[in-house]
């Protein structure tokens, strides 16, 4: 199925578990090093890069897009992110795109919140890439590939990782 | 003893050659078993083979990464006896690296402080080198770029003598359990069994250089291999984790003496994204 994100973010709810989705919309981007950062603003108490309500964060640092509008950009690993998401889903996170298990932590907090975990195809870098159409230059430009912007993606392939009841498509 | 120099320059330019394409191409034995992969699957598993061999497609008509992880760069060197090098062989590696990573749109990837400062180094440098002496006429120079998802996922473990092939598979089998969807499968499964501590991990990731259709050449640890793998296969981790039968396409085991008192394992993960090469430098 298709869906537009974040504008028809109250159709998560109807995926579920192991749904193949293609979405349209947009997201941003951060890793490691943005969520470290996020993390350090929201204890300053200070304004962060982006609104968290309702939207969505990928996990991916790029290939240098070159011509390009967008580099070579699959999903990274989202269990080092799983410290850092339990507190932003709590402050109107909605759905995250990455690649292998969650934690528990992460999971329960995606249930309280009635948010979506996707999953895209890990190593698929060139593919994922070609479906981003415009990028934003958002934050932390020094940290280079894992700096935050936020990309507009058309009809990006994914999996429903994890429901919002908490269903897991890897323990399915 | 043939006393052999190597020119810096050539060297620097044979890296810079074999980087251009590495971590653009799939190697063609390892594409071969994706597209069998894809027949062999059913449900979702098809429809990540099917992502994955489109991307592979992608990357090699626009000539972008397959994976936007374009590693770590790992280089062997092999020297034949008596050889040198007119230059500093390290600084010539570092910089063929630092260009090519710039030159070809590849993603830099390396942290100069690992627990302090983290701050990229920009250039993707440094790399790790090792070196070693063979009887050869020429330098051979086998070049890996090495994603850290998988590489995360792997292992070594210090096992007593007396727990012998069993304890060795079983620890193989847990560590890519663990590995499971995170470490991008199919994957390539690298095993260092012997040596020490450390040797181990370094037969673990040199073994991830050997083709689809190189094995162990001792028969005992061939079958270790194909009994591995098809164990591997049976856990239904599947294409990106997604279940199936394609969860490894091969297991490399390398081997080497060990103490009386250790029996050394290491596990050495790589995605399906196994980006190796071989080149060979002659003196001029």
């Amino acid at each position: 199925m298709k869906i537009n994100l974040p504008e028809d973010v109250e159709r998560l709810s109807e995926l579920k578990a192991g749904d193949y989705v293609e979405i349209s919309g947009f997201m941003y981007t951060a890793r490691d090093a943005a969520h470290k950062r996020i993390k350090k603003l929201i204890e300053d108490k200070k304004e962060l890069p982006f609104d968290l309500k309702n939207n969505g964060i990928y996990y991916v640092g790029p290939t240098p897009s070159g011509e390009r509008v967008y580099g070579s950009a699959g999903p990274t690993t989202s269990s080092r992110m799983d410290v850092y998401t339990p507190e932003l889903l709590d402050m109107g996170l909605k759905f995250m795109v990455g690649k292998g298990r969650r934690s528990k932590d992460v999971k329960e907090a995606i249930i309280r919140n009635k948010a979506v975990y996707f999953v895209a195809a890990g190593g698929a870098g060139a593919l994922l890439g070609s479906c981003v159409k415009e990028v934003e230059d958002i934050a932390f430009e020094d940290l280079l590939s894992e700096s935050v912007k936020k990309i507009t993606v058309k009809d990006f392939p994914v999996f429903v990782g994890i429901d919002c009841d908490g269903n897991d498509i890897y323990e399915r | 003893m043939n006393y052999r120099v190597i020119s810096c320059e050539k060297t620097k330019d044979k890296i810079i050659e074999a980087l251009k394409d590495l971590c653009v191409i799939y190697p063609s034995d390892i594409y071969e078993k994706m597209l069998r992969a894809k027949d062999e699957e059913k449900g979702r598993a098809v429809k990540a083979m099917e992502m994955l061999i489109e991307n592979a497609r992608i990357a090699e008509e626009e000539n972008i990464p397959i994976c936007q992880d374009t590693g770590m760069v790992i280089v062997y060197l092999h020297l034949g006896h008596g050889m040198s090098f007119d230059g500093d062989i390290n600084k010539t590696i570092n910089e063929a690296v630092a260009y090519s990573y710039d030159r070809y749109y590849l993603r830099k990837s390396v942290v100069d402080d690992p627990l302090f400062d983290r701050t990229n180094t920009k250039d993707n440098t440094p790399c790790i080198i090792y070196t070693d002496f063979v009887d050869s006429d020429h330098l051979e120079i086998e070049i890996m770029a090495k994603g850290f998802g998988s590489e995360n996922m792997s292992a070594v473990k210090m096992l007593k003598p007396a727990e012998g092939i069993d304890g060795v598979k079983d620890f193989v089998i847990d560590t890519v359990k663990k590995a499971g969807p995170n470490a991008c499968p199919p994957m390539i499964v690298g095993v260092g069994i012997g040596g020490t501590f450390e040797y181990a991990a370094y037969m673990a990731k040199h073994s991830l250089m050997k083709g689809m259709d190189e094995y162990h050449s001792d028969e005992r640890y061939r079958k270790l291999e194909e009994d591995l793998l098809e164990e591997i296969n049976k856990l239904d981790i599947g294409p990106l984790g997604l279940k199936g039968k394609n969860t490894c396409f091969k297991v490399n085991i390398e081997s080497y003496p060990t103490h009386i008192a250790g029996l050394p394992v290491a596990v050495n993960i790589c995605c399906h994204a196994c980006r190796h090469i071989k080149v060979e430098v002659y003196e001029d």
